[in-house]
């Protein structure tokens, strides 16, 4: 083989081996995230369905908070996400983002109320704190997220407790009420803690739900719930002998 | 080489407005080629794309779809699959792994792989397919235009590798496959094209049968008429216009079409 040979042989094998370990990389790659999607945004699997990824919501965004997902990202390549603690969502009364949506993956009326946008409505996430980390559980004096709020008192409000350790101070104790809480991720941007303390999930993987076992008494109509359930009783007939099977014994 | 000039000047002009546009510097191109918005107002969607996500849930928003319809309009009338060969970025990266392949002989290779020319089309319909079946845009989740297009206009470095493995594949294992064997947007493209009016029409008195243009047009079959009769080429041709810059002898030239072909 003439070095002209050898050069080109060597060339194509690099190629191939790069070009092969770049597809190798994306295809193992285990990192995965749990991202925030826009205002507005339809239920997952169907924002990933709707979302056509234009990026005009992204360009809409007056403060750089939207960004596209590219393959590092654990979600649909190409479709708009953000991350709080870098630039969270400054919720603007036009809601730009939402507005421009050409598909309708951002839905509009999520954000409405009578026909006019309502910004206050959006259910990007929901705030959740660490009791551990958060310094004001420590009894040091801090409502940075508190004071971030854009829906302060509502979303985030403080409670006081004594502090038994000193005996002469209060606890200020955030706590976020989801029923206000938009998930703009203001606070979790704020958070003095090295990783933040309080920060936003989607509402899914954040609440809990209670089903149909418990319901508040004392609240009235609260048992207008309990109106379709389902009361028959489903018993396993091999569940005992499963029980018994099961390795516990 | 003239149309070959212009082309490339349209290809490249259409990103920098995109970048301009998401810069906000020039408000001409929002968004990219998925869906934007013409100069502050008019709407455009990929047609194929709008499809797919229609397919996948029933219900697309007044605007994309007529997005996608004044796309559709323009590419069904104009020249077939011109949006392959004066829109599409990755056209820039096949273009160039051609000229490296015939420029550093790998053409003589061993052929690694075999497609048909008419796998493009079965892509297409399993994209469809997949699109309903699995409630996802099928094609659009694995989209290596919409990777490339979008990590140009947005400024994306991984972008960058898989325009290496486009690059690649084409110079090193299949001569011109992304474009013209695998990619179900040119094959969509092209399906839409059928009928489109304006169109390479061949002379056949001027044909000298050098064959100059089948060495230099990427969709060869498209040329079989080249010597033999009279004819508007089909709509498989990317209306790149490669061989009516080579033709010495005036016999290939765009025209509008008409019925009276032969
Ligand atoms: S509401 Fe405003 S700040 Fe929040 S994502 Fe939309 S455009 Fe950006
Ligand atoms: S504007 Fe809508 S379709 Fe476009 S990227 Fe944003 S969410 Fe997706
Ligand atoms: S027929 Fe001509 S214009 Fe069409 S693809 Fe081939 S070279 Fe390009």
């Amino acid at each position: 083989m003439s070095r002209r040979e050898i050069l080109k042989k060597g060339i194509k094998g690099a190629s191939l081996a790069l070009a092969g370990g770049f597809i190798w990389s994306i295809a193992t790659k285990s990192e995965s995230k749990i991202l925030l999607r826009p205002p507005g945004a339809l239920k997952e699997e169907i924002f990933n369905a709707k979302c056509i990824k234009c990026g005009l919501c992204v360009e809409a965004c007056p403060y750089n908070t939207l960004k596209l997902a590219s393959f590092k990202d654990d979600i649909a390549i190409g479709t708009p996400y953000f991350t709080p603690r870098e630039i969270p969502c400054y919720m603007c009364e036009d809601i730009p983002c939402t507005a421009i949506c050409p598909t309708g993956a951002l839905d509009v009326d999520l954000v409405s109320t009578d026909e006019k946008l309502d910004i206050k409505k959006m259910q990007v996430g929901v705030a959740v704190l660490d009791m551990q980390n958060c310094v004001a559980y420590w009894g040091i004096q801090c409502d940075a997220c508190y004071r971030a709020c854009p829906l302060i008192d509502e979303a985030i409000y403080l409670e006081y407790r004594r502090n038994d350790r000193t005996a002469k101070h209060a606890f200020l104790l955030p706590i976020v009420d989801p029923n206000f809480c938009t998930g703009c991720g203001k606070c979790e941007r704020a958070c003095i803690t090295e990783k933040a303390a309080i920060f936003v999930l989607p509402r899914k993987i954040a609440l809990g739900s209670v089903g149909d076992n418990y319901i508040k008494g004392w609240e009235k109509g609260a048992d207008k719930r309990l109106e379709n359930v389902d009361t028959s009783l489903k018993f396993k007939k091999s569940k005992a002998v499963d029980y018994l099977n099961d390795g516990e014994f | 080489m003239k149309i070959n000039i212009v082309r490339r000047f349209i290809q490249i002009l259409i990103l920098i407005l995109f970048i301009l546009g998401n810069l906000k510097i020039l408000n001409i191109l929002e968004g990219n080629l998925s869906s934007s918005i013409l100069f502050g107002g008019l709407g455009l969607s990929d047609p194929y794309a709008v499809l797919q996500i229609y397919l996948a849930t029933f219900s697309v928003s007044a605007t994309a779809i007529s997005g996608a319809l004044l796309v559709l309009f323009f590419y069904s009338i104009i020249a077939s699959r011109a949006f392959c060969s004066w829109v599409c970025p990755v056209n820039l990266i096949t273009d160039f792994a051609y000229f490296f392949r015939k420029k550093f002989n790998y053409a003589k290779d061993t052929r690694v792989i075999r497609l048909p020319k008419n796998f493009r089309y079965y892509f297409l319909g399993l994209s469809l397919i997949l699109s309903f079946v699995l409630s996802t845009p099928a094609f659009e989740q694995i989209s290596f235009v919409g990777v490339i297009q979008r990590g140009i206009i947005f400024g994306n470095v991984m972008a960058i590798g898989v325009a290496f493995f486009i690059f690649a594949f084409d110079a090193f294992i299949l001569e011109r496959g992304i474009c013209s064997n695998i990619c179900p947007l040119g094959a969509f493209y092209s399906l839409a094209g059928k009928f489109a009016f304006v169109r390479v029409e061949h002379t056949v008195e001027n044909c000298t049968r050098c064959m100059d243009c089948k060495k230099v047009c990427p969709e060869k079959q498209v040329l079989n008429i080249v010597g033999k009769k009279n004819a508007f080429i089909k709509s498989e041709c990317i209306s790149c216009g490669r061989c009516i810059d080579i033709c010495k002898h005036d016999a290939l030239n765009f025209s509008i079409r008409h019925n009276k072909e032969n």
